[in-house]
């Protein structure tokens, strides 16, 4: 198990790894958000946990597909299904490297591209917690829906569109705890849901991924 | 006690039989060559003995499986000690020495795979079935891409491996020089049957 995280976090960091790429994003995103609604600070702080939250859940869905796309290219997927380890183990691995090299720095860069947004202060620590608690659902769902198109020729677009519904209830309820935060009432409620939403996701969806995985390999 | 057997074995590909009623056991020391004539399925009755698809019919007993396919399962980015270690690492294995100076990759161990030859890689992907530590080696045209230098090499690994109690079964055109059964699985092809033998309903989950 530690082998392979140790493998994707390598693959992920070393060139054509794609690390980075998920930020980047993330960053240009939130770049141009107020160049098309204008620097005005009033309207800019309304919109800033929708589109911080939307910013974020775009990032995560640029790498997914790799997450097993290019070891089933390369024969790998084939022999980790042979091996000793559990499927299941296999994709929340890949899915906890996945957050490990896109959500996690996220997390980390939100507060800045916050204050580009004019983020009310108070919002910010429910910002880092919503996108904490919220983003390893986002990686494991996105581990489904890889695992749902591997071995289609431009399984990516069709990526999309199976796994952006399945990250609305993280938005919304993500989105809703940071807007409390901003208007000072209690974020309590939503980051409950956002937790229940994430736990219930780690521990359903590798059983589903791995079958999915099972189906495609044959 | 053989350490791999088919009984009246059925493979699909596609929802469609390639082979059935083919029967063997494996013992340990023992090399059995898969022959017949392309898209026979060869590689469809090999990925169903190392469990990657499921038998339409019949039975496979065995484990301790370790498969090489077509594609060698190699990263780029790693070297080639990182891609063995890895792997060794996967299936709990021995370490990666032996495996190296068996198909003579020692000098190359720190090259990124992406800078090897065709041969090279391939002789990484066999080099992988050392250190996986499985008795049973499934081999899918192990030789493509080897020259006649590697094919020897190879060959002595195999040798090497049956030797220590290992078996194999190998999908393979050319003479490997070992003391090997030849399974012949033209007479097995799936006799293709009229459509209206079909029940209602049928579907490829039924094949």
């Amino acid at each position: 198990m530690k082998a392979l995280l140790i493998r994707d976090l390598r693959l992920a960091v070393r060139a054509g790894g794609g690390f980075g790429l998920a930020l980047a994003f993330f960053l240009i995103l939130c770049t141009l958000v107020p160049f098309g609604v204008g620097p005005e600070g009033g309207q800019l702080s309304r919109i800033a946990p929708g589109i911080l939250w939307v910013g974020a859940l775009l990032a995560c869905l640029l790498s997914l597909d790799r997450i097993f796309a290019l070891d089933h290219e390369d024969g790998s997927l084939d022999l980790l299904a042979t091996a000793p380890l559990p499927l299941e183990g296999a994709v929340a691995i890949k899915a906890l490297a996945h957050w490990l090299t896109t959500g996690l720095p996220l997390v980390i860069f939100a507060p800045v591209l916050g204050l580009m947004l004019h983020l009310p202060g108070p919002a910010f620590p429910w910002l880092v917690v919503s996108l904490i608690l919220g983003t390893p659902a986002l990686s494991m769902l996105g581990a489904f829906g890889a695992a749902m198109t591997v071995g289609l020729r431009r399984g990516g677009l069709l990526l999309s569109l199976l796994v952006l519904p399945l990250y609305i209830p993280t938005l919304i309820f993500g989105a809703e705890a940071v807007r409390r935060g901003a208007i000072a009432a209690d974020p309590a409620p939503p980051l409950v849901f956002l937790a229940a939403i994430t736990l219930a996701v780690l521990a359903l969806v590798p059983f589903a991924a791995a079958a999915a995985l099972r189906v495609n390999l044959r | 006690m053989s350490l791999l057997a088919a009984r009246d074995l059925a493979v699909a590909r596609g929802g469609l039989r390639a082979v059935e009623g083919v029967s063997f056991t494996l013992d340990a020391g023992q090399a059995l060559i898969l022959r017949g004539p392309n898209g026979i399925g060869k590689t469809t009755l090999l990925r169903t003995l190392a469990g990657l698809q499921a038998p339409v019919a019949g039975e496979v007993a065995g484990d301790d499986i370790a498969y090489a396919g077509h594609a060698d399962g190699l990263k780029p980015a790693l070297t080639v000690a990182e891609n063995l270690h890895f792997w060794s690492a996967i299936f709990g294995g021995p370490p990666i020495d032996a495996a190296l100076s068996a198909m003579n990759l020692t000098e190359l161990a720190r090259r990124p795979a992406h800078a090897l030859s065709a041969g090279q890689k391939r002789r990484l992907g066999l080099a992988r079935l050392i250190v996986t530590g499985r008795k049973v080696w499934l081999l899918d045209e192990p030789t493509v891409s080897l020259d006649a230098a590697s094919v020897a090499l190879f060959a002595d690994m195999l040798r090497g491996h049956l030797g220590q109690g290992g078996a194999a079964l190998i999908a393979t055109h050319i003479e490997l020089g070992l003391d090997a059964q030849v399974l012949d699985l033209t007479p097995y092809r799936a006799t293709i049957r009229p459509p209206t033998s079909r029940p209602a309903g049928f579907n490829e989950a039924f094949a």
